[in-house]
């Protein structure tokens, strides 16, 4: 499976050129607004064409812009979820659901509709029509739409983005599925560096319409010189970790990481399940030493690797705990009061509280280090 | 006094004939221009737009003599028709059709149209990464989401075809049985003594009929528009 991207289109005066290759799992665009996510997206749906592009799925050339291939949108087998669902608002969701099925030949179908419908929790709404159904049910009714025409890969396009944030825990849950269970690539837009912590498997960030990085999400997230992207208090290490106990009494789970162990709120999911979970680089307290009578549960041995631009009152510190990276924000004060510096031993403390539900995904793929480099 | 006599039948049956005909033969032209108007830039459109108005500005007796210039048996057209079709519309109860369907193809678009631009393209854009072609698309997302506007405007062109008179009686002439039809057979009454009584007969039938398809039309948009409603 391999998705090869090359797009040079200018839109007023604004030029997107962006060229990327991704593999199996979700691929996230990542980019503030106006990055050309959509419009990458949308070429690769077939809905624009680009001045020049190149885009091919799995070997299929869908868009040669230099051999005049441009295989329009109905022939291309590539679903697409759209931001607001644009489900038909003149069919119930059952027919909604079977649209696509009509125009597909049978060997392509994947997925049987009480699997699917099953598996996004819509079968009680299936005589409705999509204008009584909340935000949250539209989305689903919309990812079963799109699947149910059996694509060969999956766009997303900010499926979240216009959902609260009990909506959007509702859906993750579905669309990590999606990737492990159904094995389908995705394409997957969005701004959110809490969504992509939690479902990427590769990520491309544009930045005016330009690929800025390529890479699993564990390494971009690490990476310091991304933070101006991510936001400042969004950035942080990803860690990939796997559950190792639960304590019932006191609603707490302990993961086990690869340099060290972590307790967390009570996660629900059986013992051994792998996850991937979020830290954000300002929740992290270097210790010099390790601490005492500390309300703070989670201590790792770490070792900084790097230190941030130190032109800011706010310095970022790299450390490596085990085979991860994790990420400190600190002070200039504490940096110098600590005396860090590259290969100095620390402790990295962190409350459990600070990892939160939206930080911690189901994850097989992580532990093995991502996929599609490029 | 209320009832009608046969020649006042024979007009009422000719104007229900020729409007239904002059609708059911316009709608799918209706349709497509509307969808054109509303969807394409193209060059020419504005010309197109004004074309398609043109009748419901100029006077009717104008569109009527044209007509004639240009469907009479002698017009380029007209003769063209007969020697390659044998069809004749001068002075025949098909010309009262052309004329009638001309006369109420701007009602017709107009109601099309604005339905066309209320339905988002996204939706089309949606039914395409579905798998739907254009034809698909516009047979099961475009046409019943416009439906409401296409069903008012061919009731309102079939209204409208029951009431013209001047490009009718200029086109085709009132002869009684072939072309004469409900306002074409007041003008007539109205023109000989003792007439008035059948005038006012026809009248009636005609406000009669006007206000059925307002209502009717008014009736089957709401229903369609509840049945597609955004609920």
């Amino acid at each position: 499976m391999s998705i090869d991207v090359a797009i040079n289109h200018r839109l007023g005066g604004f030029t997107i050129d962006a060229t990327f290759r991704s593999g199996a799992g979700l691929t996230a665009l990542f980019g503030r607004s106006g990055a050309g996510k959509t419009t990458v997206v949308n070429a690769v749906a077939g809905l624009l064409r680009p001045e020049q592009g190149r885009v091919t799925v799995d070997g299929q050339v869908l868009l040669d812009t230099q051999r005049g291939i441009v295989v329009p949108p109905h022939r291309r087998r590539i679903g697409y979820v759209f931001q607001e669902g644009r489900l038909f608002p003149h069919l119930s969701v059952r027919q909604n659901l079977g649209f696509g099925r009509w125009f597909q030949r049978h060997q392509h179908r994947f997925g049987s509709f009480a699997d699917t419908v099953e598996l996004l929790g819509i079968g009680h709404l299936l005589e409705r029509r999509p204008g009584s159904l909340s935000g949250g049910e539209k989305q689903r009714v919309a990812i079963g739409r799109a699947l149910l025409a059996s694509p060969r890969l999956l766009l997303m396009d900010e499926p979240l983005a216009s959902l609260d944030e009990a909506r959007k825990a509702e859906i993750l849950p579905y669309i990590e599925r999606l990737r492990d269970a159904f094995g389908l690539p995705i394409l997957y837009v969005s701004h959110s560096v809490p969504e992509i912590a939690r479902l990427a498997t590769t990520v491309v960030v544009l930045a005016d319409g330009r690929v800025e990085r390529c890479g699993p999400p564990a390494a971009l997230m690490a990476d310091p010189d991304l933070f101006p992207l991510m936001g400042r208090h969004e950035g942080g290490a990803l860690l990939a970790a796997r559950i190792l106990a639960h304590d019932p009494i006191d609603e707490l789970t302990e993961l086990e990481v690869t340099g060290g162990r972590l307790w967390v709120p009570l996660v629900e999911a059986p013992i051994g399940t792998q996850l991937r979970v979020r830290i954000r680089a300002r929740d992290v307290i270097l210790a010099a030493a390790p601490p005492v009578g500390l309300s703070a549960l989670n201590c790792l041995p770490a070792t900084v690797v790097e230190i941030g631009a130190l032109d800011q009152p706010i310095v970022d510190v790299k450390l490596v705990s085990g085979d991860d990276f994790i990420l400190a924000r600190i002070t200039r004060r504490s940096l110098r009061v600590l005396a860090l510096e590259p290969g100095r031993p620390v402790h990295a403390v962190l409350k459990s509280i600070a990892v939160g539900r939206r930080d911690i995904g189901r994850d097989e793929h992580l532990a093995e280090g991502g996929s599609g480099k490029d | 006094m209320l009832q009608l006599s046969p020649e006042e039948w024979t007009a009422v049956a000719l104007s229900i004939r020729v409007a239904g005909w002059a609708t059911l033969l316009s709608l799918p032209l209706g349709i497509a221009t509307a969808l054109l108007l509303a969807r394409r830039r193209f060059w020419g459109r504005e010309l197109l737009n004004g074309l398609v108005h043109l009748p419901l500005i100029l006077p009717p007796v104008v569109t009527g003599y044209m007509l004639l210039l240009l469907f009479g048996r002698r017009g380029p057209i007209g003769s063209l028709l007969e020697e390659t079709f044998g069809i004749v519309l001068a002075f025949r109860w098909t010309g009262a059709v052309l004329a009638c369907a001309i006369m109420a193809f701007p009602l017709m678009v107009r109601a099309i149209r604005l339905a066309v631009e209320a339905v988002d393209p996204k939706l089309e854009q949606a039914a395409g990464t579905l798998g739907a072609n254009r034809l698909w698309t516009f047979a099961t997302i475009t046409l019943p989401l416009i439906l409401p506007g296409v069903i008012a405007g061919a009731i309102l062109a079939f209204a409208k075809a029951m009431g013209e008179f001047g490009a009718t009686i200029t086109f085709v002439s009132s002869i009684p049985g072939e072309t004469q039809t409900i306002p074409s057979a007041i003008y007539a009454l109205i023109q000989v003594p003792g007439g008035e009584s059948g005038a006012l007969r026809l009248t009636a039938v005609s406000i009669a009929v006007a206000m059925a398809a307002l209502l009717a039309s008014e009736a089957v948009a709401r229903l369609v528009a509840r049945r597609i409603a955004d609920r």
